[in-house]
């Protein structure tokens, strides 16, 4: 296959459309849970004030260069996530970067700046940072497993790496979704799923109400605009993963916004509905409730 | 001082042996400096209005006034929808709140995390306790002036003041930054020496450094 | 409470009993008894639970009054033992070993009054305040409004009201 330069330029558009997108839909899923506690919720444009806030801050200090690579690292791993994914199936122009065993690729990416993350707040030398890595990391270990057996499920059914071939496989009507013809591998990655989008039940390490604020303890002005954008940024890219390995894919932009937003409100829905976990009791929940469908799904394929 | 900021002698894992100093080593000993704004007098306008629409508060409470921060968070008064934040670390925050008297023991802190904050900074007293002593006028124990020892940009009077006493002093810091008058941070640094003599008067047993970056 | 104190007095050499209330009671004990009095009122009479140790600086009879206040929960009485110690010499043996509470108590005392009390755990680390070069505070000499004045800066239009003058002239203004 012969490389196309006019992929680039297509490639930035989609990260620009699906920047402002995640933060407007960011800002509106934090408004809906302010809603559903009865509060008015913050301005749908909070998200740019504060990162514009955040660059404009005067002064910035650094803990050595790992401290600069954490949020460089984080938000590559976004970036990069959405690069390699065919984000509008059967579109020439934002099908991105995507090749023929990119699932792999999009498992590693998700698990990327998680792990840059952990580098950067570790140099950063304060203790609440150390903790906060190591309840992250471990949490997101184990929300992990079962996203990967159902991800293995899948490749499994279809027989393929590549998610345009899984998407093609999906647009035969709704009926032909993952969602029906495998709905355990489904479950898995939905139980999965909220593991990995920091709301509650399992938001413990990142809650700004818990004493220590997590990894980001240290991180502040330019780094935490990066850090800020990058979970823009890797929020839908990660919710277009699921659409597109479980929910048909989407065929325009309206379709994936939709869907997208629907995806994205499952997670707030329960983190409305339920109080936070700790570290060692959502371990357990996982481990429980999360691994054997996916096992399960495995198996029956 | 403290013992673990003292100079000392340490052996390491691999038997070397070297000359540690907390107070060089593990801290910048670099005063603050005055920052200057953006070349471009609209870009400044323009950041000065992000600033005054994201104000991140410090969860910090020094007196009894922190039990009037809470309410604002919750669906009465929602300070969320103002673009009010609270955050756990001083990195990540531009507002601290003295909310009511404080004590000499809390000063020390206060400024410790005060001078952890990034630029640019702002600091609202809460309370008549701030201002001049309120009914710890004569404690031994509580400072009278805050503006002493932090430069203050506003204070909220009352003992305690409501949470829509709170509110209105946000709104009013909000028009302080907006016009470009919330150079708190400026000011501490072009004061520095007087600011840390005041300070250095009150706590008597000084043990960290002159600067905590 | 009367048939405890009769039963203390068979082996110690105890002051009046001044009950203030049917469940509140309080005796002085001598300083050298102290120990074994509140180990045999903890172990015979069932008062597990040390609510308070306070000091009171009785700066005229030149002593200081240690209060141990002791609580029976079953049979809901509190009973108070007082200790009178010389204020030139304010030294007491330390009773964490029978309430290891007591300890936090020591420390606050030995800060505001200067009660020095012998082996409690970490008597000599600052508790409140850091650094403390006067004379401990709460002692009755200690006077704060100088300190306070000569310490922290006042504003300078600060009125103070006399609370008493300022209530009558808001509540009667003719005089009356």
């Amino acid at each position: 296959m012969d490389f196309e330069w006019i992929k680039i330029p297509y490639a930035l558009l989609s990260l620009f459309i699906v920047l402002n997108y995640g933060l407007l839909m960011t800002a509106l899923v934090t408004k809906i849970g302010a809603r559903a506690g009865r509060r008015y919720g913050i301005p749908i444009y909070q998200n740019y004030i504060d990162i514009l806030k955040n660059m404009a801050l005067r002064t910035s200090l650094t803990h050595g260069v790992m401290f600069y690579l954490g949020p460089v690292f984080r938000l590559s791993g976004g970036v990069g996530l959405l690069l390699f994914m065919p984000l509008i199936f059967g579109s020439e122009m934002f099908s991105n970067f995507s090749f023929a065993g990119d699932l792999m690729l999009v498992l590693y990416f998700i698990f990327f700046g998680m792990l840059g993350m952990a580098l950067g707040a570790g140099e950063s030398g304060s203790p609440h940072a150390a903790i906060g890595v190591s309840r992250g990391l471990s949490q997101v270990t184990t929300s992990e497993l079962p996203l990967a057996l159902a991800v293995f499920a899948v490749a499994l059914q279809y027989q393929t790496l590549s998610i345009t071939d899984i998407v093609a496989a999906q647009q035969h009507g709704w009926t032909s979704w993952t969602l029906f013809t495998n709905p355990l591998a489904v479950i898995a990655a939905m139980f999965s799923f909220l593991g990995s989008m920091m709301r509650p039940p399992f938001d413990i390490v990142l809650a700004p109400q818990e004493i220590p604020i997590g990894p980001p303890t240290e991180y502040h002005s330019s780094y935490l605009a990066a850090m800020q954008t990058n979970r823009m940024i890797f929020a839908v890219a990660k919710v277009v993963v699921y659409m597109n390995l479980f929910f048909g894919g989407a065929s325009n932009w309206f379709e994936l916004f939709i869907k997208v937003f629907l995806i994205y409100l499952f997670s707030a829905f329960v983190g409305v509905c339920f109080p936070r976990f700790r570290v060692e009791q959502s371990v357990r929940w996982f481990l429980v409730w999360a691994v054997p469908p996916g096992i399960l799904a495995i198996l029956l394929v | 001082m403290k013992k673990e900021l003292e100079k000392r002698t340490v052996t390491g894992p691999d038997g070397q042996v070297f000359e540690v100093d907390p107070l060089k080593d593990y801290f910048c000993e670099a005063t603050p400096t005055v920052q200057t704004g953006e070349y471009l007098q609209i870009v400044e306008d323009l950041f000065n209005w992000a600033r005054s629409n994201s104000i991140w508060v410090l969860g910090f409470g020094t007196g009894c006034g922190a039990i009037e921060m809470r309410p604002l968070m919750t669906p009465r008064f929602d300070a969320y929808r103002y673009g009010v934040q609270w955050r756990a670390t001083p990195r990540q925050s531009n507002l601290f709140i003295v909310s009511g008297y404080l004590s000499v023991k809390t000063l020390k802190r206060v400024v410790r995390a005060y001078e952890q904050m990034q630029s640019p900074k702002y600091v609202m007293g809460l309370g008549s306790c701030t201002i001049n002593g309120g009914m710890y006028w004569d404690s031994y124990n509580t400072i009278k002036q805050l503006d002493d020892y932090l430069p203050v940009d506003l204070y909220v009077t009352g003992c305690m003041p409501r949470p829509e006493a709170l509110l209105s002093g946000i709104e009013a810091l909000k028009k302080i930054i907006r016009e470009g008058r919330g150079e708190g941070a400026n000011i501490y640094a072009e004061r520095f020496e007087w600011y840390k003599a005041n300070q250095k008067k009150v706590i008597q047993d000084w043990d960290m450094p002159d600067y905590n970056w | 409470m009367r048939d405890i104190y009769e039963r203390l007095l068979k082996t110690f050499s105890l002051g009046e009993l001044i009950e203030q209330r049917p469940d509140l009671a309080f005796i002085t004990v001598p300083q050298a008894q102290l120990q074994d009095v509140l180990i045999r009122l903890r172990d015979r009479e069932g008062f597990t639970h040390l609510v308070l140790l306070t000091a009171v600086d009785w700066i005229e009879d030149n002593q200081f009054q240690l209060t141990y206040l002791l609580s029976n929960r079953e049979a809901a009485v509190d009973l108070g033992l007082r200790v009178m110690i010389p204020r030139d010499e304010p030294v007491m043996s330390s009773i964490h070993i029978i309430w290891p509470t007591a300890a936090t108590y020591q420390r606050e005392l030995k800060e505001m009054f200067g009660i020095d009390f012998l082996d409690s755990p970490g008597i000599d680390e600052p508790f409140i305040l850091e650094g403390w070069s006067d004379i401990p505070p709460y002692r009755r000499d200690f006077d704060t409004k100088k300190y306070a004045e000569e310490t922290y800066s006042n504003r300078p239009w600060r009125e103070t009201l006399d609370p008493q003058e300022h209530m009558k002239k808001q509540l009667y203004p003719d005089g009356t």
